[in-house]
């Protein structure tokens, strides 16, 4: 049974502007536009202006109508001096996605050879309403929303990363889950062809890579399927098309370029847990108090940073986040569940 | 006196080669090329060089036996302390760029990884045999400077191991790295390093 109480950070009814007064503010704004006036007074136009250095995608007419579509700054951070948005290119050139190389630098290089265009999801387990759908499909009946988030690796660096994209339980709503869902499985695509990484005869990991939310956690307001950033749609290596993004847990929860979603009622064992349960958990929610038998996870390097000032700073349980997720795990060990 | 000279010139450029990568790297992160993390971007390819920095220093006495060429050895000493300096680099750019000179937190972290104690106790071997690279030593140790100097084979298994450790998601590196230590290890071995005396003979027919 899922009870939902409102969380600081959840949007309330009446944070939605009406459609009448957006669309006449719209029209208002291209008529100003038009004068050539450049007073940044919407969300939009203020992203839009953060954006002007990001390099244009390539993204599908039907994702460029929906990102153009955006509420903007749907969730920012409350203290936007302290998480400051890493600059696009460190966020796109900065990347663990294992299918194309261990270099931190490999995606970026190597992941221009992923087609995702056309793309599908296959929906299904335990729901009614399953099936496999073409990304358009499947992104259509929900509004992008922009939600800038702290993104808090496992490896103890971090960035705040502005992702574009639909909340996870609406899509999970529309699927309509049986009684016995209990847990969402998620899987990455498999395609040595296009993932060189995949092709090596010396990965840890077991592809397809997979990556497991409990339902309250899937359900969560704050957990999103991300389809941009920045803006604009994903680039390759943060994820494309589609990617998940659970801002309270280690990075590698947020499982990247999504074919499979399934409800499930098992927990399901995520590719991490599977290569070395006593490093990674299934819940991998950011805990500052419980350490990775290699390195602490008391701090984190907060990036870009420089040679002479890491940017180390405390890391913060639930990655700061805890007021809207920390009742979730009442009553769970922490330490043992890690 | 021209071969000393020649000599000179080589150890003199090798000594050059060798410092290259250092200010390449270092090059990269002041013109903003080595990503959003330059600490670690230091900290990595400097852990690269010592690492190859250990296996071209030990490459060098099977390489004398099989061509007989002066030059490997005369540049023994010099990779051998390349090895040391890379190395005690990699753990200054850990203790300054990743800790930004935490002493609690590296003394804890010191005690409390596996791979960093390993790493620590390479370092500590390299340095007693850096120390005891120079001639004065030599006469001191007498008979004992050789096998005292075979710790450098230990070494780099340990190296290998702390290497091994922190490796994340795929082996294929290390693989590399480990083959080329193992390879180098094997032409030690006293029936494989008695052939390579052979091979250079047949080589030098051919």
């Amino acid at each position: 049974m899922l009870i939902k109480i409102a969380k600081p950070s959840d949007l309330h009814e009446s944070d939605v502007t009406p459609e009448s007064i957006y669309l006449s503010r719209r029209r208002f704004m291209g008529g100003m536009a038009g004068l050539g006036a450049g007073l940044a007074l919407s969300g939009q136009a203020r992203a839009n202006a953060d954006y002007s250095d990001v390099p244009e995608g390539d993204a599908p007419t039907w994702l460029k109508e929906k990102i153009s579509d955006t509420q903007w700054r749907a969730i920012t951070p409350s203290d936007p001096d302290k998480d400051k948005i890493a600059p696009f290119d460190d966020a796109s050139g900065y990347n663990n996605f294992f299918e194309f190389g261990t270099d931190k630098g490999d995606p970026a290089r190597h992941a221009g050879s992923l087609q995702t265009e056309p793309w599908s999801v296959v929906v299904d387990g335990e729901v009614n309403n399953g099936g496999r759908f073409a990304l358009e499909d499947f992104a259509k009946p929900s509004q992008f929303e922009e939600r800038i988030y702290r993104l808090r690796c496992v490896e103890a660096w971090s960035m705040v990363i502005p992702w574009l994209g639909i909340p996870l339980a609406e899509v999970i709503k529309r699927a309509d889950p049986t009684s016995k869902a209990k847990y969402v499985r998620f899987e990455t695509l498999v395609d040595p062809e296009q993932m060189r990484g995949q092709r090596s005869s010396f990965s840890i990991i077991d592809w397809p890579y997979v990556e497991g939310l409990r339902l309250d956690e899937a359900m969560h307001p704050l957990t999103l399927l991300a389809m941009g950033m920045y803006g604009r749609e994903l680039p390759n290596q943060n994820g494309a098309p589609l990617r998940l993004v659970v801002p309270w847990k280690y990075g590698f929860k947020s499982i990247k370029s999504i074919v499979r979603i399934s409800l499930v009622e098992e927990q399901p064992v995520n590719s991490w847990q599977q290569i070395a349960a006593d490093e990674y958990g299934f819940y991998a929610n950011v805990n500052p108090e419980v350490d990775h038998p290699r390195w602490s996870q008391a701090t984190e390097r907060r990036l870009p940073n420089s040679l002479f000032s890491p940017n180390a700073i405390d890391t913060l349980m639930f990655n700061g986040y805890a007021d809207e997720v920390a009742e979730m795990y009442a009553g769970l060990d922490l330490r043992t569940n890690y | 006196m021209a071969a000393q000279r020649v000599w000179l010139l080589w150890r003199v450029g090798v000594f050059l080669a060798a410092l290259v990568p250092l200010v390449f790297w270092g090059w990269q992160v002041a013109n903003n090329a080595a990503g959003p993390e330059p600490g670690r971007y230091l900290l990595l390819n400097i852990g690269i060089g010592a690492l190859w920095m250990l296996l071209l220093t030990l490459s060098l006495t099977p390489l004398t036996k099989l061509t007989r060429w002066k030059g490997f050895a005369l540049i023994r000493r010099q990779l051998g302390l390349w090895a040391l300096a890379y190395a005690t680099l990699h753990m200054l750019s850990y203790a300054l760029f990743i800790l930004g000179l935490n002493w609690a937190l590296l003394g804890s972290e010191l005690v409390k990884r596996p791979y960093i104690i390993v790493g620590i106790l390479a370092l500590i071997g390299l340095a007693v045999l850096g120390a005891t690279s120079n001639r004065w030593a030599m006469k001191r140790l007498g008979k004992r400077w050789k096998p005292l100097h075979k710790l450098s084979y230990a070494i780099l298994g340990l190296v290998l191991l702390h290497f091994f450790w922190v490796v994340r998601a795929d082996m294929q590196e290390w693989a590399m790295y480990a083959a080329i230590a193992a390879l180098i290890m094997a032409t030690r071995l006293p029936p494989i390093a008695r052939t390579l005396p052979k091979l250079r003979h047949r080589l030098s027919r051919t």
